[in-house]
């Protein structure tokens, strides 16, 4: 397994976020992680990359206990993260913002600046803007380029159609297969279910705080993951 | 001619000013921490250098330019196992700790060097001058006011030209976003330090061949370099040379019309500035 967590917890002052997730992601898989406002898929994935510090062996990244590695430490192991509200560095133009994702670690895999405006090309036009003079589509691009520059084997995408119109969606979602084809695992949280359901090859759904389904876009219907997502009956 | 004669010398000051405020500027700008030992730091960079001078003969810059590398490490350290714990949402225990570094400076230095007024030996530099269109300007005012102007520009530089200003602004913007991107904030803010540092070591080279010294007089100086921040707008490398500069002009116009009136001058120019731009001449535009 590329990344383990086992009853990982998490909590905010005396409020209990996390009630023991486990959870598993394979070499090139790609898993959303479902579930409504406050369910704590933010809380997961920053349990994950080290913004929340947890025991160490309540992640494990390919066998290795990270639960207690600071976020620095565990991004240079390989795990990028595209944070929620896109976070894009406001003193630093488009390009300056890819370059500071691949400046600590990048190096060798497929993805570099020139790369990355192949993916998304509007950026090449735009390197020069600061980041957040941009659309939000196009703002979540670079977010995304920021993450890829790291080469990493695990890629976190929090929410990355929050808030955009549904043709800037597809075309995002449009660079899904490209990133995936050049190996990495992604891991997607993701409210809009449907579109879940048709990019990944598992789905986990969460709320309040743990973990309520787990199977393959086969496996699901409607009525169980309306359950696990609302809590009752469909 | 009078008049042109003043201004240039107050801005040819200002260079000073901007020298002692460029530090502080750099560390305000990248982690929002008010360093309330900064002027005491410089008073020690300039025993530091004077002990080299006196200890083993070395020609004053030189002396800067290996205590440079020391006070870089001072910096370092200090941030990272003192200021780096403090630093959080509330600004006060920062500013505790600093006061705190500021009176323990001043008595370590009164207790190794005694009270006693010193100076950085310069020789027959101290008194020369060079003409420039009917104007007779010092050579050391000259040459301070190019260092000033220098150690800005190579602060722009690494600020906006290298990976390691890139990530003192991605810290700076956000440091826990910053430490997605794989960079320790924590090692960041030290680096800081350790170039601020380089620039109180500049500061204190001037200041110890200009004027007296003695282990007091930081707190006074630190007063102008805080002025020219806060007058330039914080965290704007260029405005604090500019704001060195109005300090300088209005200091030395005061004196010309009442030679007690040059400090007082100093802080009605900075009061001025602030009635009419709160502020600052150049805010970010983040602030
Ligand atoms: N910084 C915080 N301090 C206190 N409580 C928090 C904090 N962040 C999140 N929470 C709480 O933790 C719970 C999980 O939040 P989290 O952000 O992980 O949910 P989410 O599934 O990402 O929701 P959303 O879909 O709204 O992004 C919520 O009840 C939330 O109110
Ligand atoms: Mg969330």
């Amino acid at each position: 397994m590329l990344l383990q967590t086992h009853g990982l917890t998490a909590s905010y002052g005396q409020f209990k976020a996390l009630f023991g997730i486990d959870l598993a992601v394979a070499k090139g898989e790609c898993l959303a992680i479902i579930g409504a406002n406050g369910a704590g898929k933010t809380t997961l994935l920053r349990s994950i990359t080290g913004v929340l510090r947890n025991a160490p062996g309540m992640v494990m990244h390919r066998g290795e206990a990270i639960g207690d590695l600071p976020a620095d430490r565990v991004m240079q192991r390989g795990i990028a993260m595209v944070p929620e509200g896109r976070k894009l560095f406001p003193s630093l133009s488009v390009e300056e913002n890819l370059l500071i994702g691949g400046q600590v670690r990048g190096g060798s895999g497929p993805w570099g600046l020139e790369a990355i405006y192949d993916l998304f090309p509007i950026l090449r036009e735009r390197r020069r803007s600061p980041g957040t003079a941009l659309s939000g589509g196009q703002q979540q691009m670079v977010a995304i380029g920021r993450a890829l520059m790291s080469n990493p084997d695990l890629l976190l995408c929090d929410e990355i159609s929050l808030g955009l119109a549904p043709v800037v969606i597809r075309d995002i979602y449009a660079a899904l297969p490209r990133i995936r084809a050049s190996g990495m695992a992604v891991v997607i949280v993701e409210q809009d279910i449907a579109r879940a359901l048709s990019v990944a090859d598992r789905v986990v759904c969460m709320m309040e705080g743990r973990i309520t389904l787990e199977g393959t876009p086969a496996q699901l219907n409607r009525a169980q993951i309306h359950a696990a997502y609302f809590g009752e009956a469909a | 001619m009078i008049w042109v004669d003043t201004v240039v010398q107050g801005v040819l000051l200002g260079g000073l000013y901007a020298l002692f405020a460029a530090g502080l500027s750099l560390v305000f700008g990248i982690m929002r921490l008010v360093n309330l030992a900064h002027g005491d730091m410089i008073v020690a960079a300039a025993f530091l250098i004077l002990l080299l001078v006196q200890g083993l003969g070395l020609n004053p810059f030189l002396a800067a330019l290996l205590a440079a590398p020391a006070m870089f490490a001072f910096g370092w350290l200090l941030q990272r196992f003192i200021l780096n714990r403090v630093l959080g949402k509330d600004i006060l225990p920062p500013l505790l700790v600093t006061f705190g570094l500021s009176v323990a400076l001043q008595n370590g230095m009164l207790e190794a060097f005694s009270a006693d007024s010193r100076r950085i030996p310069i020789g027959p530099l101290e008194s020369a001058s060079v003409s420039l269109g009917g104007i007779t300007v010092g050579v050391m005012p000259l040459l301070t006011f190019g260092s000033a102007v220098a150690v800005i520009v190579v602060l722009n530089q690494i600020f906006y030209r290298t990976a390691l200003g890139r990530a003192f602004r991605a810290t700076s913007d956000d440091p826990v976003t910053a430490s997605l991107m794989g960079i320790n904030p924590r090692g960041i803010f030290a680096m800081a330090t350790g170039l601020a540092m380089v620039v109180v070591t500049i500061a204190a080279l001037y200041l110890g061949m200009r004027s007296n010294f003695d282990p007091s007089i930081g707190p006074a100086r630190l007063i102008y370099a805080f002025e020219a921040v806060i007058i330039g707008g914080l965290g704007s490398l260029w405005g604090t040379l500019a704001g060195g500069i109005i300090i300088g002009v209005a200091q030395t116009l005061g004196a010309a019309i009442n030679p007690e009136w040059q400090i007082l001058a100093g802080h009605i120019a900075f009061l001025v500035v602030l009635v009419i731009r709160p502020r600052g001449l150049f805010p970010r535009a983040l602030d």
